[in-house]
Protein backbone atom coordinates (compact mmCIF):
# COMPACT_ATOMS: atom_id res chain seq x y z
CA UNK A 1 0.00 0.00 0.00
CA UNK A 2 1.62 3.23 -1.08
CA UNK A 3 0.97 6.80 0.05
CA UNK A 4 -1.09 7.52 -3.07
CA UNK A 5 -3.28 4.48 -2.48
CA UNK A 6 -4.64 6.20 0.62
CA UNK A 7 -6.56 8.58 -1.63
CA UNK A 8 -7.78 5.84 -3.91
CA UNK A 9 -9.02 3.64 -1.08
CA UNK A 10 -12.67 4.69 -1.34
CA UNK A 11 -12.99 3.05 -4.75
CA UNK A 12 -13.76 -0.65 -4.42
CA UNK A 13 -10.96 -2.71 -5.94
CA UNK A 14 -12.01 -4.68 -8.98
CA UNK A 15 -10.21 -7.81 -7.76
CA UNK A 16 -12.41 -8.07 -4.69
CA UNK A 17 -15.51 -7.54 -6.86
CA UNK A 18 -14.27 -10.40 -9.07
CA UNK A 19 -13.73 -12.67 -6.09
CA UNK A 20 -17.20 -12.00 -4.70
CA UNK A 21 -18.88 -12.64 -8.06
CA UNK A 22 -16.91 -15.85 -8.55
CA UNK A 23 -17.81 -17.21 -5.13
CA UNK A 24 -21.52 -16.76 -5.89
CA UNK A 25 -21.49 -18.14 -9.43
CA UNK A 26 -19.30 -21.11 -8.59
CA UNK A 27 -21.46 -22.13 -5.63
CA UNK A 28 -24.48 -22.03 -7.95
CA UNK A 29 -22.62 -23.89 -10.71
CA UNK A 30 -21.58 -26.68 -8.32
CA UNK A 31 -25.16 -27.05 -7.11
CA UNK A 32 -26.59 -27.30 -10.62
CA UNK A 33 -23.99 -29.49 -12.30
CA UNK A 34 -24.62 -33.17 -11.76
CA UNK A 35 -28.20 -32.44 -10.77
CA UNK A 36 -31.01 -33.31 -13.13
CA UNK A 37 -31.72 -30.94 -16.03
CA UNK A 38 -35.30 -30.31 -14.91
CA UNK A 39 -34.25 -28.33 -11.78
CA UNK A 40 -34.27 -24.97 -13.56
CA UNK A 41 -37.66 -25.54 -15.18
CA UNK A 42 -39.13 -26.89 -11.95
CA UNK A 43 -37.86 -23.81 -10.14
CA UNK A 44 -39.65 -21.56 -12.64
CA UNK A 45 -42.91 -23.51 -12.32
CA UNK A 46 -42.85 -23.50 -8.51
CA UNK A 47 -42.20 -19.76 -8.60
CA UNK A 48 -45.23 -19.28 -10.87
CA UNK A 49 -47.43 -21.26 -8.46
CA UNK A 50 -46.19 -19.32 -5.42
CA UNK A 51 -46.82 -16.05 -7.26
CA UNK A 52 -50.46 -16.97 -7.75
CA UNK A 53 -50.95 -16.67 -3.99
CA UNK A 54 -48.19 -14.41 -2.65
CA UNK A 55 -46.33 -11.53 -4.18
CA UNK A 56 -42.70 -12.59 -4.12
CA UNK A 57 -39.46 -11.59 -5.85
CA UNK A 58 -38.25 -13.49 -8.92
CA UNK A 59 -35.42 -15.02 -6.90
CA UNK A 60 -37.65 -16.09 -4.00
CA UNK A 61 -37.51 -19.78 -4.86
CA UNK A 62 -34.24 -21.70 -4.47
CA UNK A 63 -33.99 -25.33 -5.51
CA UNK A 64 -30.94 -27.39 -4.72
CA UNK A 65 -30.01 -31.04 -5.06
CA UNK A 66 -27.62 -32.46 -2.49
CA UNK A 67 -26.14 -35.85 -1.83
CA UNK A 68 -26.38 -37.10 1.74
CA UNK A 69 -24.70 -40.49 1.80
CA UNK A 70 -26.71 -42.75 -0.47
CA UNK A 71 -29.71 -40.41 -0.50
CA UNK A 72 -30.31 -37.47 -2.78
CA UNK A 73 -31.99 -34.59 -1.02
CA UNK A 74 -34.02 -32.01 -2.90
CA UNK A 75 -33.94 -28.80 -0.93
CA UNK A 76 -36.60 -26.21 -1.62
CA UNK A 77 -36.35 -22.73 -0.14
CA UNK A 78 -39.06 -20.13 -0.59
CA UNK A 79 -38.47 -16.68 0.84
CA UNK A 80 -41.66 -14.78 1.64
CA UNK A 81 -41.62 -10.99 1.76
CA UNK A 82 -41.24 -9.15 5.08
CA UNK A 83 -44.42 -8.56 7.00
CA UNK A 84 -46.27 -11.30 5.22
CA UNK A 85 -48.98 -12.91 7.34
CA UNK A 86 -49.78 -16.47 6.46
CA UNK B 1 4.36 -47.59 -15.22
CA UNK B 2 3.89 -44.44 -17.29
CA UNK B 3 2.24 -41.48 -15.65
CA UNK B 4 -0.45 -39.81 -17.74
CA UNK B 5 -0.90 -36.08 -17.14
CA UNK B 6 -3.55 -33.94 -18.84
CA UNK B 7 -3.03 -30.20 -19.27
CA UNK B 8 -6.52 -28.74 -19.27
CA UNK B 9 -8.45 -25.54 -18.51
CA UNK B 10 -11.86 -25.28 -20.14
CA UNK B 11 -11.18 -21.78 -21.38
CA UNK B 12 -9.04 -21.21 -24.46
CA UNK B 13 -5.96 -19.04 -24.68
CA UNK B 14 -4.86 -19.41 -21.07
CA UNK B 15 -1.61 -21.25 -21.82
CA UNK B 16 -2.34 -24.99 -22.12
CA UNK B 17 -0.07 -25.58 -25.10
CA UNK B 18 2.69 -23.34 -23.73
CA UNK B 19 2.44 -25.32 -20.49
CA UNK B 20 2.37 -28.71 -22.24
CA UNK B 21 5.51 -27.79 -24.18
CA UNK B 22 7.30 -26.44 -21.10
CA UNK B 23 6.38 -29.28 -18.71
CA UNK B 24 7.19 -32.05 -21.18
CA UNK B 25 10.51 -30.43 -22.09
CA UNK B 26 11.31 -29.98 -18.39
CA UNK B 27 10.59 -33.63 -17.60
CA UNK B 28 12.69 -34.83 -20.55
CA UNK B 29 15.57 -32.53 -19.53
CA UNK B 30 15.58 -34.29 -16.18
CA UNK B 31 16.03 -37.61 -17.91
CA UNK B 32 12.44 -38.92 -18.01
CA UNK B 33 11.39 -40.32 -21.35
CA UNK B 34 8.41 -38.12 -22.20
CA UNK B 35 5.89 -37.87 -25.01
CA UNK B 36 3.52 -34.94 -25.46
CA UNK B 37 0.30 -35.55 -27.42
CA UNK B 38 -1.70 -32.80 -29.14
CA UNK B 39 -5.42 -33.62 -28.71
CA UNK B 40 -6.57 -30.50 -30.54
CA UNK B 41 -7.54 -32.28 -33.76
CA UNK B 42 -8.29 -29.73 -36.50
CA UNK B 43 -6.48 -26.88 -34.70
CA UNK B 44 -2.98 -28.28 -34.34
CA UNK B 45 -0.60 -25.91 -32.56
CA UNK B 46 1.70 -27.86 -30.28
CA UNK B 47 4.02 -28.55 -33.24
CA UNK B 48 4.46 -24.77 -33.74
CA UNK B 49 5.19 -24.10 -30.08
CA UNK B 50 7.66 -27.01 -30.05
CA UNK B 51 9.22 -25.77 -33.32
CA UNK B 52 8.75 -29.03 -35.24
CA UNK B 53 5.90 -27.98 -37.58
CA UNK B 54 7.87 -28.77 -40.73
CA UNK B 55 8.68 -32.28 -39.58
CA UNK B 56 5.07 -33.50 -39.25
CA UNK B 57 4.32 -36.35 -41.65
CA UNK B 58 1.91 -38.63 -39.84
CA UNK B 59 -0.25 -37.71 -36.88
CA UNK B 60 -2.28 -39.01 -33.91
CA UNK B 61 -5.35 -39.73 -36.06
CA UNK B 62 -3.28 -41.66 -38.63
CA UNK B 63 -2.08 -43.89 -35.78
CA UNK B 64 -5.59 -44.39 -34.40
CA UNK B 65 -6.88 -45.30 -37.87
CA UNK B 66 -3.86 -47.60 -38.34
CA UNK B 67 -2.70 -45.67 -41.40
CA UNK B 68 0.71 -45.28 -39.78
CA UNK B 69 2.47 -46.81 -36.82
CA UNK B 70 3.57 -44.91 -33.72
CA UNK B 71 7.24 -44.79 -34.70
CA UNK B 72 6.34 -43.12 -37.99
CA UNK B 73 4.22 -40.48 -36.28
CA UNK B 74 6.38 -39.66 -33.25
CA UNK B 75 8.71 -36.69 -33.77
CA UNK B 76 11.92 -36.79 -31.78
CA UNK B 77 12.88 -33.40 -30.38
CA UNK B 78 16.21 -32.12 -31.71
CA UNK B 79 17.19 -30.15 -28.61
CA UNK B 80 16.35 -32.43 -25.72
CA UNK B 81 16.94 -36.16 -25.48
CA UNK B 82 14.04 -38.32 -24.31
CA UNK B 83 11.42 -35.95 -25.73
CA UNK B 84 8.89 -36.92 -28.40
CA UNK B 85 5.90 -35.12 -29.91
CA UNK B 86 2.76 -36.78 -31.28
CA UNK B 87 1.06 -34.10 -33.39
CA UNK B 88 -2.67 -33.74 -33.96
CA UNK B 89 -4.24 -34.05 -37.38
CA UNK B 90 -4.94 -30.69 -38.98
CA UNK B 91 -7.41 -31.92 -41.60
CA UNK B 92 -9.86 -34.02 -39.60
CA UNK B 93 -12.20 -33.05 -36.78
CA UNK B 94 -12.54 -34.22 -33.19
CA UNK B 95 -14.89 -37.03 -34.15
CA UNK B 96 -11.84 -38.83 -35.52
CA UNK B 97 -10.95 -39.57 -31.89
CA UNK B 98 -12.63 -42.44 -30.09
CA UNK B 99 -11.96 -43.86 -26.65
CA UNK B 100 -10.93 -47.25 -27.93
CA UNK B 101 -8.41 -45.80 -30.40
CA UNK B 102 -7.00 -43.32 -27.89
CA UNK B 103 -6.66 -46.08 -25.30
CA UNK B 104 -4.72 -48.26 -27.70
CA UNK B 105 -2.25 -45.49 -28.52
CA UNK B 106 -1.80 -44.55 -24.86
CA UNK B 107 -1.32 -48.18 -23.85
CA UNK B 108 1.35 -48.57 -26.52
CA UNK B 109 3.12 -45.39 -25.44
CA UNK B 110 2.93 -46.44 -21.78
CA UNK B 111 5.19 -49.42 -22.50
CA UNK B 112 8.00 -47.13 -23.55
CA UNK B 113 7.57 -43.76 -21.82
CA UNK B 114 7.76 -42.52 -18.22
CA UNK B 115 5.44 -39.55 -18.83
CA UNK B 116 2.60 -39.04 -21.28
CA UNK B 117 1.50 -35.40 -21.40
CA UNK B 118 -1.91 -34.81 -22.99
CA UNK B 119 -2.40 -31.27 -24.34
CA UNK B 120 -6.17 -30.77 -24.20
CA UNK B 121 -8.14 -28.57 -26.58
CA UNK B 122 -10.26 -25.79 -25.05
CA UNK B 123 -13.88 -26.47 -24.22
CA UNK B 124 -15.50 -29.54 -22.71
CA UNK B 125 -16.40 -31.27 -25.97
CA UNK B 126 -15.13 -34.57 -27.29
CA UNK B 127 -11.45 -33.66 -27.77
CA UNK B 128 -11.17 -32.35 -24.21
CA UNK B 129 -12.99 -35.37 -22.79
CA UNK B 130 -10.64 -37.73 -24.66
CA UNK B 131 -7.57 -35.86 -23.43
CA UNK B 132 -8.58 -36.19 -19.78
CA UNK B 133 -10.24 -39.63 -19.80
CA UNK B 134 -7.16 -41.76 -19.05
CA UNK B 135 -5.32 -39.22 -16.89
CA UNK B 136 -3.65 -40.02 -13.57
CA UNK B 137 -3.01 -36.35 -12.91
CA UNK B 138 -4.46 -33.09 -14.18
CA UNK B 139 -2.77 -29.72 -14.35
CA UNK B 140 -5.51 -27.10 -14.51
CA UNK B 141 -4.13 -23.99 -16.23
CA UNK B 142 -5.92 -20.86 -15.03
CA UNK B 143 -5.56 -17.11 -15.57
CA UNK B 144 -6.37 -14.84 -12.61
CA UNK B 145 -9.55 -13.66 -14.32
CA UNK B 146 -13.23 -14.49 -13.71
CA UNK B 147 -14.12 -16.48 -16.83
CA UNK B 148 -11.00 -18.62 -16.64
CA UNK B 149 -11.53 -19.43 -12.94
CA UNK B 150 -15.16 -20.33 -13.52
CA UNK B 151 -14.27 -22.62 -16.44
CA UNK B 152 -11.53 -24.26 -14.38
CA UNK B 153 -14.04 -25.06 -11.66
CA UNK B 154 -16.31 -26.63 -14.28
CA UNK B 155 -13.42 -28.74 -15.58
CA UNK B 156 -12.61 -29.89 -12.03
CA UNK B 157 -16.19 -31.15 -11.76
CA UNK B 158 -15.78 -33.11 -14.99
CA UNK B 159 -12.42 -34.58 -13.90
CA UNK B 160 -14.15 -35.85 -10.78
CA UNK B 161 -17.00 -37.52 -12.65
CA UNK B 162 -16.23 -38.28 -16.31
CA UNK B 163 -12.74 -39.81 -16.27
CA UNK B 164 -11.80 -43.48 -16.25
CA UNK B 165 -10.68 -43.18 -12.64
CA UNK B 166 -14.07 -41.71 -11.67
CA UNK B 167 -16.10 -44.21 -13.66
CA UNK B 168 -14.19 -47.20 -12.30
CA UNK B 169 -14.19 -45.91 -8.72
CA UNK B 170 -10.41 -45.77 -8.56
CA UNK B 171 -8.40 -43.21 -6.67
CA UNK B 172 -9.42 -39.82 -8.14
CA UNK B 173 -7.35 -37.92 -10.70
CA UNK B 174 -4.75 -35.87 -8.81
CA UNK B 175 -5.51 -32.22 -9.58
CA UNK B 176 -3.22 -29.23 -9.31
CA UNK B 177 -3.47 -25.56 -10.20
CA UNK B 178 -1.08 -23.72 -12.49
CA UNK B 179 -1.78 -20.00 -12.43
CA UNK B 180 -0.46 -18.29 -15.56
CA UNK B 181 -0.09 -14.68 -16.76
CA UNK B 182 0.22 -13.52 -13.17
CA UNK B 183 1.08 -9.90 -12.54
CA UNK B 184 2.12 -9.12 -8.93
CA UNK B 185 1.94 -5.40 -9.72
CA UNK B 186 -1.72 -5.59 -10.67
CA UNK B 187 -2.49 -7.84 -7.70
CA UNK B 188 -0.91 -5.29 -5.39
CA UNK B 189 -3.10 -2.55 -6.90
CA UNK B 190 -6.19 -4.67 -6.34
CA UNK B 191 -6.80 -5.06 -10.06
CA UNK B 192 -6.14 -8.78 -10.33
CA UNK B 193 -7.22 -11.83 -8.32
CA UNK B 194 -4.33 -12.99 -6.12
CA UNK B 195 -2.91 -16.53 -5.94
CA UNK B 196 -4.64 -16.92 -2.58
CA UNK B 197 -8.00 -15.78 -4.00
CA UNK B 198 -7.86 -18.36 -6.81
CA UNK B 199 -6.60 -21.10 -4.47
CA UNK B 200 -9.44 -20.37 -2.07
CA UNK B 201 -12.08 -20.51 -4.80
CA UNK B 202 -10.84 -23.62 -6.62
CA UNK B 203 -9.56 -25.39 -3.49
CA UNK B 204 -6.86 -27.51 -5.14
CA UNK B 205 -3.08 -27.61 -4.47
CA UNK B 206 -0.90 -25.06 -6.25
CA UNK B 207 1.66 -26.47 -8.69
CA UNK B 208 3.06 -23.12 -9.73
CA UNK B 209 2.58 -19.50 -10.70
CA UNK B 210 3.89 -18.34 -14.06
CA UNK B 211 4.39 -14.57 -14.24
CA UNK B 212 3.11 -12.55 -17.20
CA UNK B 213 6.23 -12.33 -19.30
CA UNK B 214 7.45 -11.12 -22.66
CA UNK B 215 9.56 -14.27 -22.86
CA UNK B 216 6.48 -16.46 -23.49
CA UNK B 217 5.68 -14.69 -26.76
CA UNK B 218 9.37 -14.66 -27.70
CA UNK B 219 9.46 -18.41 -27.12
CA UNK B 220 6.41 -19.12 -29.26
CA UNK B 221 7.69 -16.77 -31.98
CA UNK B 222 10.82 -18.86 -32.28
CA UNK B 223 9.34 -22.31 -31.59
CA UNK B 224 11.38 -22.88 -28.43
CA UNK B 225 9.56 -24.09 -25.29
CA UNK B 226 9.92 -21.19 -22.82
CA UNK B 227 11.48 -23.49 -20.20
CA UNK B 228 14.61 -23.61 -22.37
CA UNK B 229 15.04 -19.85 -21.86
CA UNK B 230 17.03 -19.97 -18.65
CA UNK B 231 17.19 -16.19 -18.40
CA UNK B 232 13.42 -15.76 -18.28
CA UNK B 233 11.23 -15.56 -15.19
CA UNK B 234 8.48 -17.61 -16.88
CA UNK B 235 11.01 -20.29 -17.85
CA UNK B 236 12.32 -20.45 -14.29
CA UNK B 237 8.79 -20.62 -12.91
CA UNK B 238 8.07 -23.62 -15.19
CA UNK B 239 11.32 -25.21 -14.04
CA UNK B 240 10.07 -24.91 -10.43
CA UNK B 241 6.68 -26.36 -11.40
CA UNK B 242 8.38 -29.41 -12.96
CA UNK B 243 10.38 -29.91 -9.74
CA UNK B 244 7.15 -29.80 -7.70
CA UNK B 245 5.49 -32.21 -10.12
CA UNK B 246 8.31 -34.63 -9.30
CA UNK B 247 7.65 -34.21 -5.60
CA UNK B 248 10.38 -31.72 -4.72
CA UNK B 249 9.60 -28.89 -2.33
CA UNK B 250 10.47 -25.63 -4.02
CA UNK B 251 9.47 -22.18 -2.71
CA UNK B 252 7.24 -20.08 -4.97
CA UNK B 253 9.05 -17.23 -6.70
CA UNK B 254 7.72 -14.29 -8.73
CA UNK B 255 4.73 -13.72 -6.41
CA UNK B 256 5.89 -10.34 -5.20
CA UNK B 257 6.86 -7.15 -6.95
CA UNK B 258 10.55 -6.54 -7.25
CA UNK B 259 11.45 -4.04 -4.57
CA UNK B 260 11.08 -0.42 -5.61
CA UNK B 261 13.06 2.50 -4.25
CA UNK B 262 11.77 5.00 -1.68
CA UNK B 263 10.05 7.25 -4.22
CA UNK B 264 8.59 4.29 -6.03
CA UNK B 265 6.98 3.13 -2.82
CA UNK B 266 5.83 6.59 -1.86
CA UNK B 267 3.98 7.27 -5.08
CA UNK B 268 2.98 3.73 -6.03
CA UNK B 269 2.30 2.76 -9.59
Amino acid sequence: MSFMDFFRANRKKSASVAKGRLQVIIAQQRAEVGGPDYLRVMQEEILAVVKKYVEVDDDAVKVQMEKAGECEVLELNITLPDGHVA
Amino acid sequence: MAKIIVITSGKGGVGKTTTSAAISTGLAKRGYKTVVIDFDVGLRNLDLIMGCERRVVYDFVNVIKEEANLNQALIKDKRVDNLYILPASQTRDKDALDLEGVKKVIDDLAKDFAYIICDSPAGIEKGAMMAMYFADEAIVVTNPEVSSVRDSDRVLGILASKTQRAEENQEPVKESLLLTRYSPERVEKGEMLSVDDVKEILAIPLLGVIPESQSVLNASNSGQPVILDEESDAGNAYEDAVARLLGEEVPHRFLDIEKKGFFGRLFGG
